[in-house]
């Protein structure tokens, strides 16, 4: 099977400054996969570099296509939605206009009604809210409406960067629970770059664990979560 | 009571002019977050390039809109060719860029058309209108257009997808990015949209003003302060602004002893300055929280 | 419901601009100083007009560069203070006989108490409402020193005019000649102490007021207090530029302060490069010469070639002169590492 994203030697820089240092992984379709790593190990950056937010070198390919020129907007048209730290709520609007603007890049307008009504039934907050300002929504249902827009792009491929960041544990637990629906009744193929190392070893399957802009560890996530190494400094026990 | 109820109704009348013009600042601010002192210049420019083709034959409609059509494609062309580029740029330095376009347009206007000032025609025509000497058809034709245009703004901004994504991209353009908005090219649109405003302001304006050169300096001035009274946030806001500083400098004009035509534009500011210390994003703008 | 906009990182208005980067190194600044004093003895009459202009400008530029890169808050009303010092300045002189040089201080405190009380209400804006803020004071300026009720202090419409002062002591030199050596002394002063001030405690409150306004009050400053003094100080500095003006041209009327020179001595800042003082010789450079050139290559369309030249400059380098001194800079120690 070939992977679906592929990246080699992935360099990126913030001015002076070299945040990732040569990282290469690849994805399979359908996967569900995690990316972990302590403060400043460089994850937020590789979501980032995917979608050419910040000045990166070495090669990307997304479905064989190489698409490390291509400006973020146009990365994103090719079915690469990605929930960026923060959320990036349009917080001005109605969570029905952040819902319309996730499938704004989409040509067929006839369907967008119905992807409305489906992320509704995801996740049911939304639905009751859906006049309401997005930024009168609580952190956790702003998150449900991060992910939703996300999948109002009909994406092949989703990036979540730290969705449980700033969540209670248990609107945590029911949001892993829906991305993991997502990925096996959607097909949609899943990077999630997460701190809580527990959790997303419980969801993912496959994962990497990055130190300093390296890749140190990739694998399964099961013999990942077994890994001597990782339990003491990624799970504390 | 009757002088008090004829002023104010002078004042929509002249406000009207404000407002026409505060409506193109707002747009443009919405798209761009600055101010554009280039604005009343390129409006300017606009109304020449209609008065031209009514020289040449065309009818005033035909020149209306085939003007509307160029000011939106000069509008876009400016922002690709002159302020693409200064993008990231400090903010400084592209308000230097407004006025040297500033510059620029009124000095190339002032040779091709001279500065003498010209007669401009309305179609509305200028008899009193129902019966008032105070407003006459053209004013309350200004005002009608001006309306016309804020709900047509309002349906375009409410209902449109393009609406939509433009909106997205002045209020968050990383996020808007990652929806897949190509937000440089939604602030292309913003100039285009601005600058045929912006026209249709001018040829508005010029019935009353007449047309030469420097006939927006002033418009702008109050445009400004219209737009930033009623909130820049806000096109309903910029234009009920429009309309009460028009009000206002009339009943300041009759009212207040010793001031002349020279101590109006003062007053007007001073009470804007008096009406942003107290509420600074204006009487119908939305406050903006910063999260520290 | 509250409608509130996030901003979670808000980029500064104005760019932070170090504070040793705000200053030119010694040797440089000899070299200049050294210029300044011998170019006049060698020039013409009005060459030496024109120099004693662009120094006074550049006392107005870097007033302004000293309130928008020293504290990050703009302002389009500098023609209101630069008025304000003309205005002191030209009616002590005229009105109370006093002595021109004495005239100056005065015309400083004046301004720094009016920039004072200005920056009160302007503590309350920020950005685009501060520039209009500002915008209607300078718009508002030239009528009301038209006013009647003080037409007989300020000649109303017809202004005042000024007597040029002779060098002291019997010195052999022209009127002109010794009011340049005059005005750079006086300019040479307060560029020093302009300096000292951003290198102060003070200095570095305004610094961190124009970088992160909500972090330097975590830190204790007082930004209130410090943002109305910067105000005084750059309206004060502008008063004592506007008061030399004023003796030098031996003029003043309303219509020689409208917002044009407020629009200029902006564009100076621009050109000079916002945050770095010795720009604004520079940009009172551009701002003084690039007219007379523009007017030059095309009378009819001397705006336009004005409008051409200052788009040149802010495409080619639009950090201003600043930009060019650190190439300037990097070139010179590449060239002595070879």
């Amino acid at each position: 099977m070939t992977a679906m994203l592929n990246v080699k030697d992935l360099r990126a820089y913030y001015g002076q400054v070299q945040a990732l240092h040569g990282l290469s992984f690849s994805l399979n379709e359908g996967s569900l996969t995690t990316l972990l790593g302590a403060n400043g190990a460089g994850k937020t950056t590789t979501l980032r570099a995917i979608c050419n937010m910040v000045r990166s070198t070495g090669a990307i390919e997304f479905e064989g296509k190489p698409i490390g020129t291509r400006s973020t907007e146009n990365v994103v048209r090719l079915g690469i939605a990605h929930v960026p730290q923060g959320r990036g709520t349009f917080t001005n609007m109605t969570v029905e206009e952040n819902l319309q603007l996730g499938a704004i890049s989409r040509s067929d307008k006839n369907a967008i009604g119905s992807d409305i009504e489906r992320m509704y039934e995801h996740f049911p907050v939304l639905k009751q809210r859906y006049t309401q300002q997005a930024g009168t929504l609580s952190g956790g249902e702003q998150q449900m409406l991060a992910v939703a827009r996300a999948l109002m792009l009909r994406p092949r491929l989703m990036l979540l960067d730290e969705p449980s960041f700033g969540l209670a544990p248990l609107i945590v637990r029911d949001l892993f629970r829906i991305l993991g629906k997502i990925n096996r009744e959607e097909k949609v193929t899943i990077l999630v770059v997460e701190q809580n190392a527990q959790l997303a070893l419980e969801l993912a399957d496959q994962a990497y664990v990055i130190e300093t802009g390296r890749i140190v560890m990739s694998g399964n996530a099961k013999d990942i979560a077994n890994n001597e190494d990782v339990r003491k400094s990624y799970l504390g026990y | 009571m009757e002088l008090f109820a004829n002023q104010v109704l002078a004042g929509i009348a002249t406000g009207a002019i404000y407002a026409c013009m505060a409506l193109a600042v707002v747009m443009i601010y919405q798209a761009i977050d600055h101010l554009n002192f280039a604005q009343g210049e390129m409006a300017m420019f606009s109304t020449f390039v209609s008065w031209q083709l009514m020289q040449w034959g065309v009818p005033y409609w035909g020149a209306f809109v085939l003007t509307v059509a160029f000011s939106f494609a000069a509008g876009i062309i400016i922002e690709r060719l002159l302020f693409k580029p200064l993008a990231k740029a400090p903010i400084l330095t592209n308000v230097a860029g407004f006025i040297a376009l500033y510059a620029i347009i009124n000095s190339v206007a002032g040779l091709i058309w001279d500065f003498t000032i010209k007669q401009y025609p309305t179609p509305f025509g200028s008899s009193p209108f129902l019966g008032s000497q105070l407003i006459s058809t053209h004013q309350a034709g200004m005002i009608g257009i001006t309306l016309l245009m804020l709900l047509l703004l309002f349906f375009f901004f409410r209902f449109t997808r393009v609406g939509l994504a433009m909106r997205a991209a002045a209020s968050l353009p990383e996020s808007a990015r990652l929806v897949g908005i190509n937000t440089s090219w939604m602030i292309a649109l913003g100039w285009g949209m601005a600058s045929a405003i912006g026209s249709i302001a001018g040829m508005m304006i010029a019935p009353v003003v007449f047309l030469e050169p420097n006939m927006m300096l002033g418009v702008l001035i109050y445009g400004f302060a219209a737009a930033v009274l009623g909130g820049l946030t806000s096109p309903f806001g910029a234009v009920m602004g429009g309309f009460l500083v028009g009000i206002f400098e009339n009943l300041v004009g009759t009212y207040i002893p010793g001031v002349g035509n020279e101590l109006k534009l003062p007053i007007a500011l001073a009470l804007i300055i008096v009406v942003l210390v107290v509420k600074p994003a204006g009487l119908f703008g939305r406050a903006i929280v910063k999260r520290v | 419901m509250s409608a509130a906009e996030e901003i979670v990182t808000e980029a500064a208005a104005v760019e932070a601009v170090p504070k040793r980067a705000m200053t030119l190194g010694y040797g440089t600044s000899l070299v200049v100083l050294a210029a300044l004093i011998l170019i006049p003895l060698f020039v013409k009459n009005f060459i030496i007009f024109q120099m004693t202009m662009l120094l006074i400008y550049a006392l107005a530029v870097m007033a302004l560069n000293i309130l928008t890169g020293g504290s990050g808050q703009f302002s389009l009303g500098q023609s209101a203070f630069y008025a304000v010092g003309a205005y002191t300045s030209a009616i002590l002189m005229e009105h109370a006989g006093m002595n021109y040089a004495l005239t100056l201080p005065i015309a400083g405190i004046v301004c720094f108490g009016f920039g004072f009380l200005f920056g009160q209400p302007a503590l309350r804006l920020s950005g685009v409402y501060l520039a209009l803020a500002t915008f209607a004071l300078a718009t508002a300026m030239p009528q009301l020193l038209k006013l009647g009720y003080f037409e007989h202090w300020t000649g109303g419409v017809q202004g005042l005019v000024v007597t040029k002062p002779d060098a002291p002591f019997g010195l052999p030199m022209s009127q002109d000649m010794w009011l340049y050596y005059f005005t750079l002394a006086v300019s040479i002063g307060i560029y020093i102490a302009s300096v000292n001030l951003l290198r102060s405690r003070s200095g570095r409150a305004f610094m961190a007021i124009r970088d992160n306004e909500i972090a330097a009050s975590a830190m204790g400053v007082d930004v209130a207090l410090y943002k109305t003094l910067a105000f005084g100080v750059s309206a004060g500095i502008t008063g004592v530029a506007g008061g030399l003006g004023a003796i030098a041209v031996q003029f003043v009327a309303p219509d020689g302060y409208t917002i044009q020179l407020a629009i200029s001595l902006f564009l100076g800042m621009v050109v000079g490069g916002v945050g770095w003082l010795p720009g604004s010789i520079v940009g009172s450079a551009f701002i003084i010469f690039v007219p007379n050139i523009a007017e030059g290559i095309s009378k009819g369309l001397s705006g336009a070639v004005f409008g051409v030249l200052l788009f040149l400059v802010i495409f080619l380098v639009p950090h201003g002169a600043r930009q060019v001194a650190i190439v300037a800079q990097q070139l010179a120690a590449k060239l002595k590492k070879n």
